[in-house]
């Protein structure tokens, strides 16, 4: 019962057209567990939750901006250079948040590293920006970034907790597990990432048969 | 800072494999590595743009210090990446139109494969200099290979394995990456000096 008003209330949502370019970043073209876009930082930085939400919220940021950028610009970027002066917004949008990540925790900025430069090569800002700032006005642009930015926090959150959770036996550095506890350490090490997303991949796919059937 | 060339060349390519230690360059990773012969093939083209980038990044970072602007770093890497990616295409399409074929929309893709970008601001990081940063991307190039044909051969034979259909397709990639990864995380005994 409360499954079917619930899925009423998001079939609502999706076929109003301007919650529609949002939701869809949310649940049905979910970046990472639908599309598979932008693998690297997914596995990389999510071995704790606090740096994969703050990975998350500085690529939604990045991604915010470069999408206002090019729906802005795209009648002036000629076509065969748009891939060139796309990158090159985003580049210049991650240089930024670069340096306002260092300003604001030098902490946070050591335990994500190159990560933070590597948001350039984001295949979801590119694919975005190619796919739909450039053939949409603003507004559609600006909510399609919203939609995607937090589907794919909420990816790189839902796996940054199972590894912290099972890797650390903590979540946000709170300790959840009484003393006797053995973390699974696997589950931080680089493994663990290909391993929790493989499950988490398992899991989505068991969701959509379920659905269809 | 003087870190043996030998010991960069291993530490590159199998202790910090980029691919399974790094987690850089996944998407080629998942995307060519169905079929041997082009994920050699990619390996090779991956490998030679990673040289050349890792060349000119020496250069620009040089350069960059020279005129006191650290913020043009990133921007002029990439854009130097996406050049030697422009030349390779052209190259390979020349020479070679069945690979150019084969390897598809991942060709203009090295652009933004994280392995390449990674590896000019490790380089710069670390401090390499010339010859350094020549074995750094040669081995991390190396690696990527490695990876990608271990993991190629491993789908071939899954192929014809009967799987359940849930985990068909990424899922068992990923699966067979995640033990991949277990299994080199035994040369780390390698890396301690």
């Amino acid at each position: 019962m409360n499954r079917n008003k619930e899925q009423g209330f998001f079939a609502s949502l999706a076929s109003n057209p301007s919650t529609n370019e949002f939701v869809k970043g949310l649940w049905k073209d979910n970046p990472v567990y639908v599309q598979v876009l932008g693998m690297c930082p997914v596995l990389a930085v999510s071995n704790t939750a606090e740096n994969a939400l703050a990975m998350g919220l500085a690529t939604t940021f990045v991604l915010l901006m470069s999408n206002i950028l090019v729906s802005l610009l795209r009648k002036v970027i000629p076509k065969q250079v748009r891939i060139a002066s796309y990158i090159l917004i985003i580049a210049t949008f991650v240089t930024m948040t670069d340096y306002a990540i260092q300003a604001i925790s030098v902490e946070l900025h050591n335990s994500l590293g190159a990560f933070i430069s590597l948001i350039v090569v984001n295949c979801l800002i590119l694919s975005r920006a190619e796919a739909f700032a450039s053939k949409n006005g603003i507004g559609k642009s600006i909510l399609d970034a919203l939609g995607m930015g937090f589907g794919f926090v909420f990816a790189l959150f839902c796996l940054g907790a199972v590894r912290e959770v099972l890797g650390s036996g903590s979540l946000f550095n709170i300790h959840l597990f009484p003393e006797g506890f053995q973390p699974w350490v696997v589950m931080i090490l680089p493994a663990g990432g290909f391993f929790t997303l493989a499950l988490w991949l398992l899991f989505f796919n068991l969701l959509k048969r379920r659905k269809t059937t | 800072m003087n870190e043996s060339i030998w010991y960069i060349f291993i530490s590159a390519s199998l202790v910090n494999n980029f691919v399974l230690a790094y987690f850089l360059g996944i998407c080629p990773f998942l995307g060519v590595s169905g079929k041997m012969a082009t994920a050699t093939r990619m390996g090779a083209a991956v490998t030679f743009v990673m040289l050349i980038s890792s060349m000119c990044a020496y250069g620009i970072h040089w350069g960059l210090e020279a005129i006191n602007a650290p913020f043009l770093q990133l921007i002029s890497y990439i854009v130097v990446i996406a050049s030697t990616v422009q030349l390779v295409e052209m190259f390979i399409k020349k020479m070679s139109p069945a690979l150019f074929r084969a390897l598809g929309i991942f060709l203009p893709l090295i652009t933004t494969n994280c392995a390449i970008l990674g590896l000019a601001l490790f380089q710069t990081a670390k401090g390499y200099g010339f010859v350094q940063s020549i074995v750094y991307a040669l081995g991390a190039g190396a690696g990527f290979t490695l990876a990608l044909v271990l993991i190629a051969g491993l789908r071939e034979k899954l192929d014809f394995a009967d799987v359940p259909w849930t985990v068909k397709g990424t899922v068992l990639t990923l699966l067979v990456a995640g033990i991949l990864s277990l299994v080199f995380m035994g040369f780390s005994g390698l890396g301690s000096q």
